[in-house]
């Protein structure tokens, strides 16, 4: 498979990065170099291989149901870019 | 001629004390973002933790509507940008949720009962809140409400009118406030209902087109909501034109759907399980747990008390709707001995009084314990049906208990024979054409004019005179 | 006695016991080392002078009381992924260059509940995506044996500062091979623990389903005494192993005959650079004179392990950077005229361009219509990796081959073509894939240069790796050699 520069616009799109025409054009013929190298995959035979997710196979241990956290709000929002009455701002959301 | 094709998404936010993947507080209405630690805030570094609790109230919710449980339970990404989802995705479960198949029965307009099938009912957590008013050309993100354990519950499109669509959503909030699984507050967002709208010719399979109206907040906005877009809908195919999928909001105000673009741009979730959690196995064991700590349900529940109390199939329907006012009931029923009398009682007044206040029997100012002395004293023919309605006001007014206020108002029901009979002797002098009337009536019609001279006692005693001794007196000495 | 900065852990420890020196002496020898080296080698991003000398001062004052605990006073680096409570974490990007984290990794707790004394956090490729160390914010870490050349990535600092002896213990984390291919190139020792050993919680995650940390050292002994500190269940890692630790240093001295080493015919084949066949055979005979045998094995399906890695590693990173969004932490573009644009300006600015690149590769390998032919696909192969790895050290207790493909490559020469950067872990992904435990180790010079070998073991065999590299360092001083410019 390769991509165009659509393609790539529309991912970047939906992974919100903003790249500039020179970065699209760059990224774009290495893009399709790397989907070269990732498309060797496609001539493996994996019917019936149940996917991997996790290399162990463990399962899930489960937390007890108890309030362990305190408010840590002046910490945490020390590191934020902008926030004002404990909330963090960003540019006006329309719904 | 066309007809509606309604499945809903139910968001039920459960009742546990911490969040569904850290230790953080769920308690409603705390300072913004105080509630919210390094794991809410999807820090970076920090790894998710799932609650147990939510996992039981989860499963408790499939055995209550009969389905399958997911014994290998996955969750998922779904990634989309938003500022009030902190990581960027939502942990959320796809492919293999914790409740599988089910279903519920509701109770149609005609008395038929109708099943509706849920297709899953998967945990997620919530996204927190965004505060659009408060600063000039921005948007306050408060991350309290995020990683809220949420059970997001799917029905089949079986639904096909607004009604239909209310009965099961009722059904469903009876059945997790008989598990207890979440406080149900619609108000307060703890239940919120997607609602997906399709309308097609009667008669037809193919499915039309369908729009999601998002976040309806009262059984009654799901309701306007779902007529307003259905007749939308109709009005599109009547002007010849074509119903575009898309997501919706329902404007309460306005009573209209709108189009909300800014959900139409990312709709590639890019879904896949998240390597940060491990598959949660579900054995038998933890079911059979679970099943042991279930409460007598709605259904079993209105058997019980049509047997227990001889009240009719549909005054139990209506008693056992809602847990609280079934608890409520049983009380009175229980305390008073007198199972008919607290049913019309609870029904005719009780929620009455509710309905009109929009207040919740929990809030209610006349408790089980004091409506069941006042019936006691109706059993005993202290007061009658007017004395006992104005102890009913007194008690809603808060004007102390019942004995109290029999006493200060003088509403001991008069039961003295002899005193009815000096009132009656009374009634009969002051009105000797009346008297005469009845006395000449042909004896069918006499039961009609007897309610005259029965009113004219009631008000000369100031509503206290025992009915039945005033009719019994009355026709004895009338015939005469 | 030798120079301070040359000793081992284990023999700075000895000396500290002994009472030959102090936290003090130790710390400000390598401190002043740092400040030495570090302008032109450039693998620490920060470096926390105040702090270690206050804590070595603390850690001499509790010795003198008997009340220091067991690695009170010696010091560490650790890589600048790991997230320290009042030092900068930047994880080698513009996103993350002033944050500061308000917690500690659950590594770097453990390490300082031992008395382990931080000196800095270390260079390394951005968000950990690297194999050369020239991806990060703040400029191309250089390797100690020749600084013209990469010390490898993605945690090249670590590795550089270590052969550089700027520290001789520094954590690391290797999601295909980022901390066993720099332990290599810069004649170190390096290992990476079974998925789930160490925990996760403060590690900022590259991807979460390949992403384990470990140690770089000078030796199988140092990081059998460091692992024993950090690894173990952590119940804010729910991938990480509810597993004993055993006592990594008690099996050490275990011979090694009878053992037997498996050959994976794959990585012998004629593909092998002659040097570095040389370099295979000349420690392989070391392992036959202890008494191993070598059995040839096959890893069937080892030439997908790269083209599914970057389809698995790319797609979890994608969305494990999403967090990075300008708005509770880290960069912010300037004046966004919306939401949208704040976005798209703070991870478009923020982000380097092999950051973006994996973003959206993987991006697109989950899209819709792609999921089952790139990210299923890859997670089948990723079984049959694993599948393969179970039949091999069913015939053997160890797996053994190169750790790279050749020795260290100068500056720039690959940076222009991914595909050539990438084939840098084609030794090393698989053994992330199947989660299995690694280690590099040094081998003999190639042209003045380090090589490294690789072990890999049966899940949780970290002491099996530990005891078979320190035989070969107790029999051979490969891994005494040390940069003639240093």
């Amino acid at each position: 498979m390769s991509l165009t520069s659509d393609d790539v616009k529309r991912v970047a799109k939906l992974a919100r990065l903003g790249l500039t025409q020179a970065e699209t054009n760059e990224t774009l013929t290495q893009l399709n170099s790397i989907l070269g190298l990732v498309d060797q995959m496609q001539q493996t035979n994996t019917d019936g291989v149940a996917p991997l997710a996790h290399p162990l196979e463990l399962t899930q241990t489960l937390r007890a149901d108890q309030v362990t956290e305190t408010n840590h709000r002046e910490k945490y929002q020390s590191v934020a870019p902008q926030a004002e009455a404990g909330l963090y701002l960003v540019p006006r959301v329309v719904e | 001629m066309y007809e509606a094709v309604i499945g809903l998404e139910v968001h039920v936010q459960l009742s546990t004390v911490s969040k569904i993947f850290s230790g953080s507080s769920t308690a409603f209405g705390a300072e913004p973002n105080t509630q919210a630690s390094l794991v809410d805030l999807g820090m970076p570094g920090v790894l998710p933790v799932p609650n147990a609790r939510a996992f039981e109230m989860a499963v408790k919710f499939g055995l209550a509507i009969d389905a399958e449980i997911g014994k290998e339970s996955v969750f998922d990404r779904k990634n989309y940008f938003y500022p009030d989802l902190p990581k960027g995705y939502q942990i959320s479960q796809f492919d293999k949720p914790i409740v599988g198949p089910g279903r519920v029965a509701i109770t149609l307009d005609d008395g038929t009962i109708k099943t509706i099938n849920v297709t899953r009912a998967h945990l997620e957590e919530d996204a927190g809140k965004s505060v659009h008013d408060a600063f000039d050309g921005m948007t306050g993100v408060d991350l309290n409400r995020a990683g809220t354990p949420l059970l997001e519950i799917v029905s089949e499109p079986e639904l096909r009118s607004a009604k239909e669509a209310v009965a099961y959503l009722k059904v469903i909030h009876s059945i997790i406030r008989y598990l207890d699984i979440s406080d149900g507050n619609m108000a307060q967002g703890s239940m919120r209902c997607d609602c997906n709208v399709s309308i097609r010719p009667q008669g037809s399979e193919v499915l039309g087109t369908r729009t999601e109206i998002k976040n309806v907040n009262s059984f009654r906005f799901v309701e306007k909501a779902i007529n307003t877009e259905i007749h939308r809908q109709i009005e599109i195919l009547e002007d010849g034109g074509r119903v575009i999928q898309e997501t919706r909001l329902y404007d309460p105000d306005k009573d209209e759907t709108r189009s909300m673009r800014s959900k139409e741009e990312a709709n590639d979730y890019r879904y896949f399980p998240d390597p940060d959690l491990l598959p949660v196995m579900i054995d038998d064991s933890f079911i059979e747990a679970c099943r042991n700590t279930l409460p007598e349900l709605p259904e079993a529940r209105q058997a019980r008390y049509i047997k227990d109390y001889g009240i009719t199939d549909y005054d139990a329907g209506v008693l056992v709707a809602d847990r609280d006012v079934a608890d409520y009931f049983a009380e009175v029923a229980d305390t008073s001995g007198e199972g008919k009398l607290a049913a019309n009682w609870v029904m005719g007044s009780v929620l009455a009084e509710l309905n009109q206040t929009g207040s919740v029997i929990t809030e209610f100012p006349v408790s089980a314990k004091q409506l069941a002395d006042l019936i006691s004293r109706i059993k005993d023919n202290t007061l009658n049906s007017k004395t006992a309605k104005t102890v009913f006001e007194a008690l809603l007014a808060g004007e102390g208990e019942v004995n109290a206020i029999i006493e200060a108002k003088g509403l001991v029901q008069m039961t003295d024979t002899g005193a009815i009979e000096a009132i009656v002797d009374e009634v009969i002098q002051e009105n000797p054409d009346q008297v005469a009337n009845y006395r000449s009536a042909p004896s069918d019609k006499q039961g009609k004019m007897l309610g005259f001279f029965v009113g004219q006692v009631m008000k000369k005693s100031q509503g206290k005179a025992n009915p039945q001794a005033v009719n019994q007196i009355l026709h004895s000495k009338l015939g005469s | 006695m030798s120079q301070i900065t040359d000793l081992t852990l284990a023999q700075l420890k000895q000396a500290l016991d002994d009472g030959d020196l102090s936290s003090v002496e130790i710390t400000t020898a390598f401190l002043d080392r740092i400040d030495s080296l570090n302008p032109e080698l450039n693998a620490f991003i920060t470096i926390t002078h105040e702090d270690a000398r206050k804590a070595a001062a603390d850690a001499d004052a509790a010795r003198a009381k008997g009340k220091a605990s067991a690695f009170a006073g010696l010091p560490i680096a650790h890589k600048d992924l790991f997230c320290t409570d009042g030092t900068r974490t930047t994880c080698g990007s513009k996103m993350l260059a002033d944050f500061v984290a308000p917690y500690d990794a659950h590594v770097v707790s453990r390490c300082q509940q031992a008395g382990l004394i931080s000196l800095g956090k270390l260079n390394m490729d951005e968000f950990a995506m690297g194999s050369s160390n020239e991806n990060s914010f703040f400029g191309a870490v250089r390797n100690p044996w020749d600084p013209s050349r990469v010390p490898g990535g993605s945690s090249g600092g670590s590795a550089a500062a270590v052969a550089a002896r700027m520290t001789p213990l520094a954590t690391a984390t290797d999601t295909g091979g980022s901390i066993r291919q720099p332990a290599a190139l810069t004649g170190t020792s390096g290992l990476k623990p079974t998925y789930g050993r160490v925990s996760r919680f403060g590690m900022i995650a590259f991807a979460s389903s390949l992403d384990q940390g470990g140690l770089i050292a000078h030796t199988a002994e140092d990081i059998a005494l460091g692992l024993g500190l950090i690894a173990g269940h952590d119940p804010r890692d729910s991938t990480s192993a509810d597993q004993a630790v055993p006592d990594y240093t008690a099996t050490l001295s275990d011979p090694l005959k009878g053992k037997v080493i498996g050959l994976p015919t794959q990585f012998f084949d004629e593909r092998l650079d002659p040097a570095m066949r040389q370099s295979m055979n000349d420690v392989l005979d070391v392992f036959r004179s202890l008494g191993a045998t070598t059995v040839e094995v096959s890893l069937d399906h080892i030439a997908e392990a790269i083209p599914a890695y970057y389809v698995i590693a790319p797609a979890e990173a994608s969305s494990n950077l999403s967090r990075f969004d300008g708005v509770r932490f880290g960069y912010r573009a300037e004046h966004p005229k919306d939401l949208t644009d704040l976005y798209e300006r703070s991870r478009g600015e923020g982000f380097g361009g092999e950051v973006k690149r994996r973003i959206l590769i993987g991006t697109y390998a989950l899209s819709e219509g792609y999921y089952d032919a790139y990210y299923k696909k890859a997670q089948q192969i990723r079984r049959l990796i694993k599948q393969d790895f179970e039949r091999a050290l069913n015939q053997c207790d160890l797996l053994f081959g190169p750790t790279t493909p050749s020795t260290a490559f100068v500056i720039g020469e690959k940076t222009a073509d991914p595909i050539a950067m990438y084939l840098e872990d084609i030794y090393t992904v698989a053994t992330n894939m199947a989660g299995l435990p690694g280690g590099s180790f040094q081998a003999p010079l190639i042209d003045g240069l380090p090589s490294g070998y690789q072990l890999t073991g049966p899940a949780f065999g970290e002491g099996a790796i530990l005891n078979a590299a320190h035989q070969i360092q107790t029999a051979t001083d490969w891994h005494t050699l040390r940069p003639e410019s240093l």
